[in-house]
Order: C-alpha cells, then structure tokens, then sequence
C-alpha cells in the first residue's frame, strides 16, 4: 500500500486546539466571535479532512510520526479509509453542533459557556487523534484525554446530581482503562514488541501459537477496556452521563465518545487481531455474545424508561453493540455493517438527541409521558424526530435498514441463528419503545395542563436548522449508501 | 583499570560540580543579609548545573564503563582513595540533584523566613552530599556521604518542620541511622572480604562466597530499605514528608528516596548476585505489597501532604518491583521512574508549598474550588498530578509502562498484581483532584487564596516541560542508561533462578 507522508493528520488535530486558545482569549464578552472560532475551526477540520479523502479512496495512506519513543513506540498518525470515515462524520458533526449550541445555551443562559466551547474543541481534537491513531500507544494517549477534557462538559450544570454522575462517568471510563487497557496494551507489547495497526493483526506466529489463551484474554481485557464502546456490563456510565446539557449529549454521547470506544474496539479486531486469528482461537464468539445480549437488554431496560434522554441512552447501548457484534461477526457483511453503522447511527441518533433538546428548550419537557400532542406545536422536531427513530428500527429508506440488511446478512453467512434472533428481536424492541414516541407526538391529544400552555412553544429555529439536516442526511445515507459502503470495502478488503 | 575512562575535560568536572554547593555554603556563612543569602544559594545551584552540563554532553553512551573518573590518595594506610565517577546510571541523578537543589531553593525563597543562614547551608551541604554519594567510587567515601545527608536532613526537618517536626525528625534519623549501622558492618565485612580495598569497582568484580553473599546483601538491604522506603520500613517517611518544610519534602521525595534503590543497582546486584537470584521473589513481593498498600493508605489521608508522602511508598514500589524484574525492560523502567519520581513528587511538593504559604492549612476538607480561585495554580498542579496518576503522555506513564512490561515478562501474577496499584494511583490523585480542585471555593480558605506569582511560574515550568520531553522522548535519558543495565544484568548470567529464598536461608544456616 502506498504510503504519502504528511502533517494533515496532526493539522486536524491541531486546528481545534488552536481554536480553543482564541476562545478563552475571546472570552464570555464577545459571544459571537467566540462561537465563530468554533465553527471556523469545525470547518477547517472538515475540510482538512475531505482533502484526505481522493488519497485515501484511491487506496493510500497518509501518515507522520511526531515523536519516536522507543523501538515499536511511536507517537504516529496514520489516515486510513476507517480513520477518515470516522473523522468526517465527527467534525461534519461537530459544525452542526455548534450551531446547535448557540441555540441551546443561549436561550436557557447556561453559565461558564467559554469552557464549555473551549473543552468542546479539545474533544474533537482527540477524536481526531484516535480517528487517526497508527498505533495502540497514540491512541490510547488520545482515547485517555476525550475522557479528562469531557469531564467538564458532563458535570457542566454542576448541580448535585451532575456531580454524581460526572463522578461515575469519571470511575467508569478511566477505571476501564487503567485496570483492562494498560495492562493489554503491555502485554500486547511483551508479545508483539510492536503497537502498530498492521492489517491482519500484528502479533508473529510464533506468538500466535504459543499463547492462545493469553490473546483470548487479551481480547476481552479490550472489550472491557474501550468501556466507551457501552458493553454490559460495564455500561453504566453511558445515562449516568446524561446530566449533561442536551448538546453535549448529542455529540459526545451519540458520536464522539462512544463512538471512540467502537472505534477502537473495531481498530482492534481489524488491526491488532486480525479476522484469522480471533477465528482460530474462537474469541469473536466472546464478543458476539457480550454484544447480543447487550442489544436485548439495553432495549428492554430503554422500555421502562420514561425520560427520554435516559430512553435514547439506553438505545445508544443498544446500537453500539450493533457494531461490536458486526465487527465480531468477522463475516464480510457482517463487518460492512458494523462499520457503515458507526456513520449511520451517528446521524440517527445525533437527530434524537438534538430532538430532545429542542422540546426542552421550547417546551421545557424531559419525560415521554408529557409529549401528547407536542407534534402539532413542534411538527419539525418531531418530523426529524420521527425519522431518526424510523433508522434507529432500521426501516427501509433509513440509514439503519442498510445496516440492519448488512447485519442479517453476516448473520446468515456465520450461519447462526443466535444472532438472528437477537436482531430480529431487538428490531422489534426499538420499535416498541420509539414508536409510542412518535403515535403520542402526533396522535394523542394534549392533556390539560395548568403548568405549561402549549400556545406558547415555539420551535427556535437554530435548533431546529441542525437538527433537520441530520434529518435529512441520515436518510440521504439510506438511499445512497455507497457513499460509506465505499470506505467499509477498502478497510476490510 | 579498563573498567574505567579517566577525566579528559582538563580540570576535575565531577569533584566541581560536587564541592560547588559546598563551596557556596561557606560563602554564606560570611554573608549577613537575607535577600544576599537568598541570591547567593540560587547562583550557586544554578551554577552547578550549569557546570555539571559537559557530563551529559561528553559523556559516551555506548560504553558501561565509569566515565569522568577523577582519583587520588586518601588514606593510603587503608588503601582508602577518593575516586569520583559516572557511569550511565548515575550520572542521570546527578543531573537530578542538580535540578532539585535548585528547585529547593527556589521553593524557600519566602517560606523560609527564620534563621535564613543556616536554611541555606544545610540545602548547599545537602546537595553536596547528594552528588557525592551518586559519584562516589570508593564504598568508604559512599559511607562518609551518606551518612553525612543526616545531619542537615535533620536540622531541616528538625527546626524549619511543622507542629510535630522534632518526632519525625528524630524517627527519620533512628531508622536511617539503624539501617546504615548494618550497612557499616556489611561494608568492614566486605572491606576484608574483598582483599582489603574500598575501590566499588575491585569490589564487585569479586566472586563471594553464597554464604557471605546472602549476609551482606542483607545488611545492606537493610539501610536501603529503610532510605527507599520498603514495606514495611516505610513508617518513618510520612511523618518525615509531612513535617518536613517544603524544601526538605522536595529533597526527600526527589533525591534520598532514590538513594536506596541507587544502592540496590550499584552494590547489591552487582556484588552479591547469586544473593539477589535467591532474595529476587521476596524483593518482588515486598515491592507489590508497598505498591498495592500503600495505595490504600495514601487513599485514606486527610492531609494533603501526607497523602503525597504515601503515594510515594506505593510509587517506589513500582520502581522496586522495576528493579527486580531483573530484565532489561523493568530495569530501566525502574531507573527511568526514580527520575521522573523525583520530577513529579518534587512538583507536587512545591504546589503544595504555594498554597500552604497562603492558606496555613494543609488539611484537603479545607479546600475545595480551588480551580476558579486559582487558574493558574490549577494549570500546574494538574499537570503534576496527571503525570503522577500516570497519564499517557506524561513520563510517569512511560515508566509504569516499562516497570509493568518487565514485570509481566518476569512473572505474569506479578504485573496483574500491580495493575491494581495503577488503578488506585489514579483514584487517590483523582480523587484529592476532585475534592481540592472542583465545585465551590470553601469559605475557610476563600480570602487567603491569591494565584501564582512569576517566581512560583518559573521555578515549576522548567518540570513541566521535563513532564512531557521526557514522556514523549524517553530515549533521551534510557540511551543514557542501556549499556549500564546491560553489564549489570550479564552478572545474574544466563542461568535461571533457580534456588528460591527459603533454600537460600536454609543453606546458610547450615
């Protein structure tokens, strides 16, 4: 494979920590010129990243080493087809986000909002380092710092409960890390003398043969470790979470965050392991049923939920096991899937999130049971909100149908009949609890409420601008989704 | 004498960079003014580092030879000489006692405001005696060195020291000086053992006896223990820490905490390696209960101070266990630790110098907020307890990435074990984080909190740099290091190990 070298990867990373800089200088007095270092920043990255694009279809690879560490450590940067496919849906979304911020810390006065822009840039710009990663040691540097410069965006309300729950994301996350991560990333070095993705795995033969039951373990310790991919039972954090502000959510929580957790897990299964190798010592069995019975549960437990953020976290779990399952499915559909679902979700759930800001903004309502009749007062959110949750079901058209296709498909092709039952089930559970969503949005009548008159809501149209483009987007997704399929055929190939 | 490279810069560098400092305390004795005394022990730290400078640039990293070696006669009826050298290990500390010494002085400038004289030589003979010891080539020489760190270590815990200073003094001496009467008796032992030299290097070339071997690793082991501090003769070190003045902590933590495990890599392992082959396990043990309790303990403490004191039972833990891993990779992850121990432990200690000056208090329920009171304090100190939590990216992430990859490679439990300890490294840092840091400005200390000024800026930043270079560029101080390692280690040889500790003692009762 050709390999081109050049310092785009690190700019990606470097425009948003630049952007930071300008935003604390700018400061709480000039809101608009601050917010426009945010957007600026956003645009240059996407652009940075698209200019990686033609290269990287073409088969190339771009890389640059910053620092040599020692012999197999490198602080190196590689864009690849799966790093560029994650990073463009990242900062694309990340400019949506922005604006979607404005419209949602304005009109509610959220305080100290320079820090929540300013921890806002470093966070893309570790996405972008884990998007970018060449090996285990960059992007666990990276991985590591999404989840400290986080921390302030999750307890940003700083309120008792954003206390407890920051405190738990806190646990959770770096817990994970040190106790399953470090220890992998060790091991995985004593055994390989290298960290570097290699495709196919980088472990020799002689390892491989020698410890099989060592890289078994090494696989869960993985799983476990990247706990920002949500698997049960180390899941926890993912609503706890949720006591951050709406936009934060959104992004962090439905694309940056745990999105770098399947992220990694798949960089792993694809780089580290290799698709033969977890074959052969029959570890992908592991992770297909930690993934299914994840999808289940997080479907059943997102049922009782009434809040509807705690419902679209509880469906977050859910979906991110969607791709750690196609990725362990190691059949070739079942990959694409699992891949293609990173993008695809992303846009779904990006919409349902900025859905429910946007009904807290407007109508100040948090739990499903007050949404009768909010459709007619805010028939753009709840189209949009509609759907998203037509592509979280995977209903043709939508993004998630491609998916879903893909999954069953692999599903076919491993001949098990195990995982088809698990889709197929947890088809119907997302249906049964976005559906009642959507029916008492538009069907039910308002009940009386001497609390809230429903003559005063009023969609505010910055919030409801990014939120139909996602909209928009994820179903374009569905129609042409050889725009991502592209990029999956080139990662697996 | 092909086990060493003579001095070739012209004039003696080493006894220099060792005998400036002492050379500035005396200077000081004759000065009357504070603010002069102040200048003059800053000018002197600063200028033995910047005299120690042609080391690190002449020195030659492919070779483990003693480099810089300077000797001449001393008491020629004990065949007793003065010979100072380097070599890949040691010369990495004495950069570091020239870093801290600075940093001491830098850290006192307004604390110490009593008997500003004597503060000043004891720091100047301290670092005197610091190089020393890391220079040292004659064991008797080591000897004198040592023991002389005591008496100024004493006089700055002793009067300069918070409300308990004079118990913790008087305990850090009594296990100090408990420790070395043993090691004194190894080092006669050795004396006529050897065939009546003081040279370390004659002396580890010898081939002892098992018998003798396992004595003297064992009284040496005793003075090392206690300096490192292994468990359990660590109980001296938090009241030492604690009471101690800023400065003193700093020395403590960065430069006499290395002491002992500097002991370990130059007489134990090289001079009674089938004993270390025997004691190996034990040692690996102490260091994963040192680690893994000492963890706990720090996370209990109501004292800021004191917590820092017991993270670092568990931090020489890790550089222990480093050590006895007794490969290639845990050795120099040990090493390489002890520096950035030194680094960080020392930064932390000075952070929280800066705020005990303003506040008076030291107790962690006392604070709380101090992020929107204090920015830029809060820039440093959580850098520092990053890098000490081990945070990829940091130096201390580097070493723990070492010492684990050779404890894993020596014993699978072993480095399971000590994930443990990293897990509680980041809890009990991230924890004393959220309650200092987070929330609320606590209303006790709310008028009292003023932000960092230039000097208290420009004595950390030089540390934070080193936390990164040294986190991205580890081979900067390794390269130093490996070919060191790699003669020490060809003494274990390539047999196994297999004569376990309980044989061991069994043999020599015999």
């Amino acid at each position: 494979m050709e390999k081109i070298t050049s310092i785009t990867p690190l700019l990606t990373i470097a425009v948003s920590v630049a952007a930071t800089f300008l935003i604390i200088l700018t400061g709480q007095k000039r809101p608009n010129l601050r917010e426009f270092w945010s957007v600026a920043a956003g645009v240059v990255k996407f652009l940075l990243v698209a200019s990686m694009v033609p290269a990287v279809l073409d088969g190339k690879t771009i890389e640059y080493t910053l620092f040599h560490l020692m012999p197999g450590i490198d602080i190196k940067f590689r864009a690849d087809a799966f790093g560029i496919l994650f990073a463009l849906g990242a900062s694309f979304l990340w400019i949506v986000t922005t604006f979607y911020s404005i419209g949602y810390m304005r009109p509610l006065n959220e305080h100290s909002q320079t820090r929540y822009f300013s921890c806002f840039a470093i966070a893309l710009s570790t996405t972008m380092g884990v998007a970018f990663s060449a090996n285990l040691f960059t992007l666990f540097l990276f991985y590591e710092g999404l989840t400290i410069i986080t921390y302030p965006l999750v307890s940003h309300k700083e309120l008792p409960e954003s206390k407890v729950g920051a405190r738990k994301y806190a646990i959770y996350l770096l817990g994970a890390a040190k106790a399953f991560l470090v220890a992998a990333i060790i091991l995985t070095y004593n055994l390989a003398g290298t960290l570097e993705f290699t495709k196919g795995g980088l472990f020799p033969d002689a390892a491989k043969a020698a410890h099989p039951v060592l890289i078994s373990v090494l696989f869960l310790l993985y799983l476990f470790g990247f706990a920002k991919c949500a698997v049960m039972p180390l899941h926890g954090w993912l609503p706890a979470a949720m006591v951050a502000p709406t936009p934060v959510s959104a992004l962090l929580h439905a694309v940056a965050v745990v999105k770098t957790g399947v992220f990694s897990v798949l960089r792993v299964i694809f780089f580290v392991f290799g698709t033969d190798l977890l074959k052969n010592i029959g570890a992908d069995n592991y992770a297909i049923f930690f993934a299914s019975f994840t999808i289940v549960m997080a479907s059943v437990i997102a049922i009782s939920r009434d809040n509807l953020k705690a419902r679209l976290a509880y469906s977050t779990i859910s979906q991110l096991s969607y791709i750690v399952l196609g990725g362990a499915l190691l059949t070739t559909s079942g990959m694409i899937g699992g891949i293609i679902h990173i993008t695809n979700h992303a846009f779904a759930k990006i919409t349902l999130f900025f859905c429910a800001g946007s009904i807290y903004v407007s109508a100040h309502k948090t739990e499903i049971s007050q949404l009768s009749g909010i459709g007619r007062k805010m028939p753009w959110t709840m189209a949009a909100f509609a759907i998203g949750a037509l592509g979280m079901i995977g209903v043709p058209s939508a993004g998630g149908f491609i998916t879903k296709w893909y999954l069953l498909v692999g599903a076919l092709e491993r001949e098990s009949l195990t995982v088809l039952m698990v889709l197929l089930i947890s088809t119907m559970l997302n249906a049964s609890y976005f559906v009642p969503i959507v029916y008492k949005a538009f069907f039910e009548k308002a009940e009386d409420d001497h609390h809230h008159h429903h003559e005063e809501i009023k969609e505010n149209p910055m919030l409801v601008a990014p939120l139909f483009l996602c909209a928009v987007i994820s179903v374009i997704l569905g129609f042409y989704p050889d725009l991502i399929i592209n990029f999956a055929n080139l990662i697996i190939k | 004498m092909e086990d060493i490279i003579l001095n070739r810069l012209g004039y003696p560098i080493l006894s220099i960079t060792i005998f400036l400092p002492l050379a500035g305390a005396l200077l000081i004795s004759l000065l009357r003014n504070a603010y002069a005394i102040r200048w003059t022990a800053l000018l002197t730290t600063f200028a033995t580092l910047v005299v120690s400078l042609p080391l690190y640039i002449h020195f030659d990293k492919t070779t483990y030879k003693m480099q810089f070696v300077e000797s001449y006669p001393w008491i020629p009826a004990w065949n007793l000489n003065y010979t100072v050298g380097v070599d890949g290990i040691s010369i990495l500390f004495v950069l570091l006692s020239a870093l801290i010494g600075m940093l001491c002085v830098l850290a006192s400038w307004k604390a110490i405001q009593e008997k500003v004289k004597l503060f000043y030589m004891a720091i100047l003979l301290m670092e005197t005696a610091m190089t020393g010891v890391f220079a040292a080539m004659d064991l008797f020489l080591f000897y004198i060195l040592w023991e002389a760190m005591l008496v100024p270590m004493f006089l700055l815990i002793g009067i300069w020291g918070g409300s308990n200073r004079v118990y913790a003094a008087i305990k850090f001496v009594l296990f100090t000086l408990a420790g070395s009467v043993l090691m004194l008796v190894g080092i006669i032992a050795l004396y006529y053992a050897g065939g009546g030299t003081f040279d370390i290097l004659a002396l580890a070339k010898a081939h002892y006896p098992v018998n003798l071997q396992i004595w003297l690793f064992l009284a040496f082991f005793a003075a090392f223990a206690v300096k490192v501090p292994m468990f359990p003769l660590h109980t001296w070190l938090p009241d030492a820490h604690t009471e101690a003045p800023t400065a003193g902590s700093v020395i403590l933590a960065g430069i006499l905490l290395k002491m002992g495990a500097y002991g370990f890599l130059r007489f134990s392992m090289p001079m009674f390696p089938d004993a270390v082959k025997i004691f190996f396990m034990p040692m690996l043990i102490l260091s994963l209960i040192a680690i893994v309790y000492g963890a706990f303990v720090t996370l209990m403490q109501k004292d800021i101070k004191r917590l820092i004191a017991y993270s670092s039972v568990s931090h020489m833990g890790f550089v222990t266990l480093g050590l006895f891993s007794l490969n290639q990779t845990g050795m120099e992850g040990g090493i390489f630790q002890m520096i950035n121990h030194g680094i960080v432990t020392g930064a932390l200690f000075t952070c929280i110098g800066v705020i005990y000056e303003r506040t008076h208090t030291r107790i962690i329920e006392d604070y709380g907020g101090l992020a929107r009171a204090v920015p830029i304090f809060t820039v440093f100190f959580t850098i520092f307890a990053l890098a000490g939590s081990g945070f990829p990216g940091t130096n201390s992430f580097m070493g723990e990435f070492l010492i684990l990859s050779g404890a894993f490679k020596t014993k699978m439990a072993m480095g399971a074990i000590s994930i443990m300890g990293v897990i509680l490294g980041v809890a009990y840092m991230v924890w004393l984080y959220y309650r200092i840091f987070l929330f609320d400005v606590n209303p006790k200390v709310k008028e009292h909190l003023r932000d960092m000024g230039m000097r208290e800026a420009l004595m950390l930043v030089p540390l934070v740099f080193l936390v990164f270079y040294l986190g991205m560029q580890p081979s900067v101080l390794i390269s130093y290091m490996q070919a060191s390692v790699q003669h020490l280690l060809d003494r274990f040889g390539a047999g196994g190990q297999e004569i376990t500790a309980v044989k061991g003692i069994i043999e020599v009762l015999k």
